[in-house]
């Protein structure tokens, strides 16, 4: 029986008279890949920005590993083990990709500004091994030679890359990835599906996934949370869901974007 | 045939305008007092002919795909429509005075522009045809080879530098023999001889035009030196500048000459400390020279026997710092959580609110108000005192050694690194755990006590210390230089300070214009190159090429299994 | 769920509510002293809100096309401090040819309205040629990016005005007709303060009337909504931009006529001081808000009118009336620390990801 990592209880978001995320009840088991899908708008990124602390809502609980997340700025989030990614890539742009991996290790890294401006011995130590550590990283996911390039100028393939080195930099126990295949091509997506599975299993840590390809969530996921105008309206199995007459009018029966969800819904119901 | 004459003929216009602008706001008239080759061309000629000749260079560009024939038609028609449009101007200023609003349109001016002829139709004419002949040249110029055509400006420009810097140069080396020797041979009257502007640029061209097939192999060979050879030869040119730094001020024995490089010593501090809170942390602070002021005020309030005080210099350095610290503590705590431009006016609002409150009658008894303080006493060890500009030179040498090693370690540190992710993106750097609170708060007090520093230095080498000395011009042009030279990176900073700074030095006659120039170059640099002169990303390059990882085994892009 | 008081309050959050409740109470002790004291008549309080109330429209006006720019461009146009300073400056030539052959003496109104007319064709072509060749280039680039910009275009306004027309202060012509007052018991109120105010108001109404009943302003309103859906619906946005700049550079050329009435005199440098306080005024209603501005402007007018003689001199401060500019940067801090929406200005959210 494995433990839920993160529980999120009745979480509720308002944006003045719009509620984005609707009272959403999600458990999320230690060491599990668990992707939460929905059309568009349906209030997934909102759903990770409270995670995160970007956001605070307005009601409910969050308890990651026991820890209250409700409330606590971004920065003392990360230290709890929480990390992500950005469904339109933020990276530090005009920095480096290196400069980018070392500052995902922020947390752990001790120099202080005075044992830098004078170059305590130990701290040349740490950022020694800070710099192997983040080569490592690079290495780790396929780019291996790129340390040196601004990270603007990587492919979007590549950055989507380095912002996931960013992201691990920090060790986290609970990885998000907000629609981490969006614009890759279909090579590129099976790669991407193969690597976060190994990813979970090399490191040990859980995955939380936003997606709207549905080969890559019916391929790896092991639970699937539905959400629909910021509501969870399904919960279960890839099996379970391909098959969920909600989930599946949720798609449909959106009007002009329907065609949008037919396709998902052949995809999901194929795979 | 006519469409195709369009372009040139705006860009004339435009050129003849922008030569009525610098006619009226008197730089043509100011800076034909000076000539670059003496009793043959002014610096003033030299701006009009310049322009006409750059826009025309432009006007040949345009005609690139049509042919040879019409770049030449572009160039003249370009040179021929600005010297109408000017001759035009020409006449409106006969027949209407324009003294009571214009006050440059003086019969001096109009002397020049009709190129001292007394009858006005002649004057006009030829006025129009050597602006007609440089439109020509313009074409020339853009049809030489661009390695003829860099020698050639380099070597111009080399003439033009130092037909303006005679009197610097003068001055600089009058206590160095030979060298008085060389230039007395160089330059006549007002301006450099005509042989000497040959001779300059026969050299330079030549010089120019070797390097430029000679650079290349140059460079390979220099990449291809060893990890050691690059070592040595990184620290030979290091120790040669810093041979230069300090013994060049000694052996030219020249109070002017300390004077200059004094101020732009102290503006290098400044700029290394806005640097970090610009340039690193992307914090815009419009109000620097609130902290400048105070580590001047510190230091005048502690030493200076007329308020009182008691310490000396070295005592006092370290007040003033801490209290600019303190007071980068204070001024940014409430604005942690404004961005950008508000950031920008608030800070402004500030630096405005310090020299209000120092220029007071109601601080006055601590401050003196606008009186200033006085009598502050220049520094001194063991007995030797730092009385003259050399002597302090050397003070803000060793500082601004002190500051660079500083702030180089700091750039490529964990809080460097933390200051940059703030730059580039707050929210994400905040998610990445970096607190930023802290952060913003030490990129301001560490800024400020370079601020402190430069200003400390500044009230003892004067020794008297004015509210007018800490006015908004100060930040901007701090800000200016770091514009100028690229922000966050640390040798821009010091081409920065040397173009900010030494520019109106090495010729006066910019002084009333340097504002105006500065404007005109920030807006410029925005839209041409808003990274700098020297960008931040090509010193990282470098900082970080010995990083590069060794090759992986397989060349497959992601692990899989 | 409830997280301790301590989680939730910083120390800079404490930080900045001491120094804002010691400005609030050394405020009230101020103004409490004085009014005991008894220092100033009901006279002076009279001439001080008044003028304040003068003072106030001029800023307003300027303030409104801070406004305005920010709103569709969301930018701050530094520059224009100096749009209001050529207009004050050019209609300083006409009003002294004016002044010199009688006329303007002899009619007022007329000459009035051409100089209302110079000051703001002058400014308005400035702030054209502003967007034209600074603004538009980068539009889209980073805030910082179009802000320097902004500063370098101010410094190179100033110094070509300097370098054209000379360093010196030059006296404005004055119209005796507007030195005369109205008086009423013991209080008195020259023509000049109801003048400027007036011609104020009636800028103000005719800038309210363009954005909220016509056309052109509906279009305004829409592309500082959204610019890109107010493009797809057929808004020429180029167009509006323009109209905005002209807009904003009519009211500050009118707002320099009226400012160099009031302190008979023009020089290169007299639009940085005006223009930051206009910039606070702005903010201070709300940027971006258009009634905003006005009121902003008025407030602005009256604390710093009233404020040295209310607070500072209970507070025993010499020459208090030295320390007025620093009254109206301490509000812009306040307010951009505390509300930077303004009084009117509707809370922006911040979206972070």
């Amino acid at each position: 029986m494995t433990n839920t990592i993160l529980s999120a209880n009745n979480v509720t978001k308002r944006f003045g008279g719009l509620t984005a995320v609707n009272s959403v009840n999600i458990e999320v088991k230690e060491n599990s890949i668990h992707s939460v899908i929905g059309p568009n708008g349906a209030g997934k990124t909102t759903f990770f920005n409270c995670l995160t602390g970007f956001y605070k809502p307005e009601e409910g609980e969050l308890l990651f590993n026991g820890h209250s997340l409700v409330g606590l700025r971004s920065d003392q989030i990360i230290v709890l083990g929480i990390a992500r990614t950005y469904q339109n890539i933020r990276l530090f742009a005009n920095l480096t990709a290196l400069d980018n991996v070392l500052i995902g290790q922020h947390i752990h890294l001790k120099a202080g500004w005075l044992g830098s401006a004078l170059r305590f011995p130990g701290i040349v130590r740490e950022e020694k091994a800070a710099l192997a550590e983040a080569n490592r990283l690079l290495n780790f996911v396929g780019l291996a030679n790129k340390g040196n390039q601004i990270a603007k100028n990587l492919s979007y393939g590549d950055q989507r890359r380095l912002e996931i080195a960013r992201a691990l930099a920090s060790k986290p126990k609970l990885l998000l990835l907000d629609e981490p295949t969006a614009g890759m091509n279909p090579h590129e997506t099976e790669e991407a599906t193969i690597f976060f599975r190994n990813l979970r299993d090399e490191l040990n840590i859980t995955i939380l996934l936003i997606e709207h390809d549905m080969r890559v969530v019916m391929g790896i996921s092991e639970i699937i949370s539905v959400l629909d105008y910021g509501q969870k309206i399904a919960e279960g199995t890839p099996k379970e869901i391909q098959n969920n007459a909600h989930v599946i009018e949720a798609y449909l029966g959106r009007g002009s974007a329907g065609n949008v969800g037919k396709d998902q819904v052949a995809v999901a119901q194929t795979v | 045939m006519k469409n195709k004459l369009v372009q040139p003929i705006r860009i004339g216009l435009v050129s003849g305008f922008i030569v009525i602008f610098l006619s009226l706001i008197g730089m043509v008239e100011t800076f034909d007092k000076r000539d670059v080759i003496s009793e043959v061309i002014s610096l003033g000629a030299t701006v009009l002919l310049l322009t006409i000749l750059s826009t025309a260079y432009l006007a040949a560009r345009g005609q690139g795909k049509n042919g040879v024939r019409w770049m030449f038609a572009g160039g003249a028609v370009s040179g021929l429509v600005g010297g109408i449009v000017l001759a035009l101007f020409i006449l409106a200023t006969t027949l209407v005075d324009m003294r009571g609003v214009f006050i440059n349109v003086k019969p001096p001016l109009i002397n020049m522009l009709t190129l001292e002829q007394e009858v006005l139709a002649l004057g006009l004419t030829y006025l129009i045809g050597v602006s007609t002949v440089t439109g020509l040249l313009g074409t020339v110029l853009y049809l030489t080879p661009s390695r003829v055509r860099r020698a050639l400006l380099i070597a111009f420009l080399c003439v033009l530098a130092l037909g303006v810097m005679q009197e610097l140069l003068r001055v600089t080396f009058a206590n160095i023999r030979f060298l008085a020797d060389l230039l007395r041979s160089l330059y006549e009257k007002n301006g450099l001889s005509m042989v000497g502007a040959a001779g300059i640029f026969i050299v330079t061209f030549t010089l120019s035009l070797v390097w430029s097939f000679v650079q290349s192999p140059v460079q390979d060979r220099l990449a291809a030196l060893s990890p050691r050879g690059q070592f040595i030869l990184k620290s030979t040119l290091f120790l040669l500048l810093f041979a230069a730094l300090f013994f060049i001020p000694k052996i030219l024995d020249n109070v002017y000459i300390g004077e200059v490089l004094s101020n732009i010593g102290l503006f290098i501090l400044m700029g290394l400390g806005l640097n970090i809170v610009v340039g690193f942390a992307g914090l815009l602070d419009l109000g620097y020279v609130a902290f400048f002021a105070i580590g001047a005020y510190t230091v005048g309030v502690l030493t200076s026997p007329e308020r009182g005080g008691t310490l000396n210099f070295w005592q006092a350095l370290p007040v003033a710092i801490a209290i600019a610290v303190l007071f980068g503590f204070i001024l940014g705590i409430p604005v942690l959580k404004i961005r950008g431009d508000y950031l920008a006016i608030v800070t402004m609002g500030f630096g405005e609110i310090i020299r209000i409150l120092v220029l007071s009658d109601f601080l006055r008894p601590w401050l003196g108000g606008a009186g200033g303080i006085v009598g502050i006493p220049k520094a001194e060890v063991l007995g030797f005192k730092f009385a003259g500009p050399i002597e302090i030179y050397y003070i803000i040498l060793i500082g601004i050694f002190i500051v660079v090693f500083l702030a180089i370690r700091l750039k490529d540190s964990r809080l460097g690194r933390a200051w940059m992710a703030v730059r580039e993106d707050e929210d994400v750097a905040q998610a990445m755990g970096i607190n930023l609170v802290w952060t913003k708060l030490i990129a301001f007090a560490i800024g400020a006590s370079f601020a402190g520093i430069s200003g400390a230095i500044f009230a003892t080498k004067l020794s008297t210390i004015y509210p007018q000395s800490f006015k908004f011009d100060v930040s901007i042009n701090v800000l200016a230089l770091l514009i100028l030279g690229g922000m966050g990176s640390i040798p821009g900073v010091i081409i920065g300070a040397l173009m900010v700074v030494g520019l109106p030095e090495l010729f006066r006659e910019f002084e009333d214009f340097r504002f105006l120039v500065y404007g005109a170059a920030l807006v410029m640099m925005m839209q041409l190159r808003p990274e700098g002169l020297w960008p931040e990303t090509l010193h990282m390059r470098e900082l970080h090429h010995e990083h590069a990882p060794p090759e992986p085994a397989s060349t497959d892009s992601i692990r899989a299994d | 769920m409830r997280q301790s008081l301590r989680e939730r309050l910083s120390f800079t959050d404490i930080f900045m509510w001491v120094v804002g409740a010691l400005i609030v109470l050394l405020i009230v002790y101020g103004s409490i002293s004085t009014l005991i004291i008894g220092r100033y008549s009901p006279r002076q309080w009279f001439d001080f809100v008044v003028n304040g109330i003068m003072l106030g429209s001029v800023y307003a006006l300027i303030a409104l096309g801070y406004t305005l720019v920010y709103g569709i461009l969301r930018m701050i146009n530094f520059a224009h401090s100096e749009v209001f300073m050529a207009g004050a400056f050019n209609s300083y030539f006409l009003g002294t040819a004016l002044n010199q052959s009688g006329f303007l003496e002899e009619n007022p109104v007329v000459g009035l309205l051409l100089i209302f007319a110079m000051a703001m064709t002058t400014s308005t072509i400035v702030a054209v040629l502003l967007e034209r060749i600074a603004y538009r280039p980068l539009r889209g680039a980073p805030r910082i990016v179009s802000l320097i910009t902004a500063i370098g275009a101010s410094f190179f306004l100033q110094y070509t005005f300097k370098g054209l027309y000379g360093a010196g202060v030059k006296p404005y012509p004055r119209i005796s007709v507007l030195n005369e007052s109205l008086a009423f018991g013991e209080f008195k109120i020259l023509y000049m303060q109801i003048f400027v105010v007036a011609a104020a108001l009636v800028l103000m109404a005719a800038l309210y009337y363009i954005v909220q009943r016509t056309k052109v302003g509906k279009a305004m309103r829409a592309v500082s909504e959204d610019f890109d859906t107010a493009a797809l619906m057929g808004i020429d946005v180029d167009r509006i931009i323009v109209i905005t700049f002209i807009l904003g550079g009519a009211l500050a050329g009118a707002a320099g006529v009226l400012w160099s009435l009031v302190f008979p005199q023009v020089n290169f440098v007299m639009g940085f001081v005006p223009g930051l306080k206009a910039f606070t005024a702005a903010v201070l209603g709300g940027i971006g808000n258009i009634p905003g501005a006005m009121v902003g402007g008025l407030f602005l007018g009256l604390i710093e009118s009233v404020g040295p003689g209310l607070f500072l001199d209970g507070l025993k401060v010499t020459a208090a009336h030295q320390l007025k500019d620093v009254i109206a940067f301490t509000m812009l801090v306040l307010v951009l620390i505390f509300r930077p929406s303004g009084i009117l200005g509707e809370k922006l959210t911040q979206k972070k990801a």
